[in-house]
């Protein structure tokens, strides 16, 4: 039995290989910005990465997560590994619910990325206070709300290039 | 063999199962981890991929940098002058130590020998400017504009004008890592000005430090300055490095808590001086009791079965 839905999904266009990986390597980009420790700079690569997983299962997942984890690791002049570990289960988790998230309307949607994100700045706190780094403060934490507030304009944005119809037809719906 | 119905469809083929990729591939990452903080094998790896990201992250640094360029084309004239009007005072100020410097050293240096001691090494240094901050939130690092080419080398010293700020801990070809001494794990050893006494400086977070393992009657007063020791034979001695802002002594606990602040600029960005290499110490003399120390674990084996 199909489940109604009030909200009409438009049909997109697939999406192709090389703007994903054009948009995560922005991500990665953006992130390099030297803001310093700008509290609640929003963690790019990591919503970037989710967005990726959720809305494509099958093109991005761990193995990316791992790539893009140690390439983190290197530009953020952070230990090997910190954020590769943390990045491979976030992708674990949002391949896992894309079918899941995708039900629901973009606001619920940034409700559910955000336990995803916090978690993976746990992951990443746990380890380093393993290890005995400082504690970098509460405030630490507020990326991850200023980025589940990005992914409302995030997936428009992600999206634009699926909207555009294949031949412009003004009768058309798409 | 394949036989129709005997193996799903290609389309239903995704590889290992979800659970049995991400098994391996948090493997991956916590054999990274151990390689790296434990072994610190990993630099290769870490060298390599930097080698690649530069580029990206040059480009990343050019509007921060159009800004900080940008600010600075705008300071008014009056800035200018009081600053300019400052420096001179300063340099008035310091001239007599300056004018001085050259005879003090050399008749440092006829004394020394006369006393017939180790002669002090001289000083180079290298300018640097402070880029930014590394986005690491657990540790207390800044990134330096000059690395490998300009022969910075792990291990250096890096000061401001009023004192230490960190150590050199890595370093890439155009960049290098200059760990604070506000860091959790940065250590340096330092003695105290008025009486000489010696101890080790850790950092202990928020931009401050603690001098820890010092007895609870430790002669430590608030306001004592610390300067390096030099007994490591990385930090040159005299360097000025903190001020000791309070001290707790609870008789509940066998040391006392003395918390200082760092003297030189340590959160602010601006020109640094990296220190240029000591030269090697001679290797440490052998330890007097290894002769004995068969004999003792021996004793110790005798000992086990009675």
């Amino acid at each position: 039995m199909i489940q109604p839905t009030h909200y009409s999904n438009r049909i997109l266009r697939p999406v192709r290989d090389w703007f994903v990986w054009l948009t995560l390597l922005l991500a990665i980009f953006l992130s390099m910005i030297p803001v310093g420790h700008l509290p609640g700079y929003p963690e790019w690569v990591a919503l970037t990465l989710t967005f990726w997983c959720i809305r494509e299962p099958f093109k991005v997942g761990m193995g990316a997560a791992l790539l893009i984890g140690i390439v983190m690791d290197v530009s953020s002049a952070s230990v090997m590994g910190q954020h590769s570990l943390a990045y491979v289960l976030l992708a674990f988790t949002a391949n896992g619910l894309s079918r899941r998230i995708l039900q629901f309307p973009l606001p619920q949607q940034a409700l559910q990325i955000l336990p995803l994100l916090l978690s993976t700045q746990l992951i990443m706190l746990a380890t380093r206070m393993s290890v005995g780094s400082e504690f970098p403060g509460l405030t630490y934490f507020l990326e991850s709300f200023t980025s589940a507030l990005l992914w409302y304009p995030l997936t428009y944005l992600l999206l634009l290039p699926q909207y555009q119809p294949h031949e412009k037809d003004e009768n058309r719906p798409i | 063999m394949s036989v129709v119905g005997q193996q799903p469809p290609p389309f239903f083929n995704r590889g290992p199962a979800p659970l049995a990729r991400l098994a391996f591939f948090i493997a991956v990452s916590l054999l990274m981890l151990v390689l790296d903080l434990r072994f610190h094998t990993l630099e290769w790896a870490r060298q390599g991929v930097a080698l690649v990201v530069y580029p990206l992250q040059r480009i990343a640094y050019a509007p921060v940098e159009a800004i900080q360029h940008g600010s600075g084309y705008f300071t008014t004239l009056i800035t200018l002058k009081n600053e300019n009007e400052l420096l001179r005072q300063r340099q008035l100020g310091t001239a007599n130590q300056l004018l001085r410097q050259e005879h003090l050293e050399l008749e440092n240096q006829r004394l020394r020998a006369l006393l017939d001691m180790k002669l002090r090494q001289p000083a180079t240094g290298q300018m640097a400017e402070i880029l930014y901050a590394a986005r690491d939130r657990f540790a207390r690092r800044v990134i330096i504009d000059k690395g490998n080419q300009q022969a910075i080398s792990p291990g250096q010293v890096v000061v401001d004008e009023q004192g230490v700020i960190g150590q050199v801990t890595r370093t890439f070809p155009l960049l290098s890592e200059v760990t604070l001494i506000t860091d959790k794990d940065q250590a340096v050893p330092v003695q105290i000005v008025r009486n000489g006494l010696r101890s080790v400086l850790f950092g202990a977070g928020a931009g401050n430090l603690e001098l820890r393992f010092l007895a609870a009657n430790a002669d430590v007063q608030a306001g004592d300055t610390l300067v390096t020791s030099g007994l490591d034979g990385v930090y040159l001695p005299g360097l000025p490095v903190a001020k000791v802002t309070r001290v707790d002594r609870d008789t509940a606990y066998a040391f006392a808590r003395i918390l200082c602040e760092p003297i030189a600029g340590v959160e602010r960005y601006g020109q640094v001086l990296v220190l240029g290499r000591h030269e090697v110490l001679p290797p440490a003399p052998p330890d007097p009791e290894t002769n004995d120390r068969p004999d003792k674990g021996r004793k110790g084996k005798r000992r086990d079965p009675l």
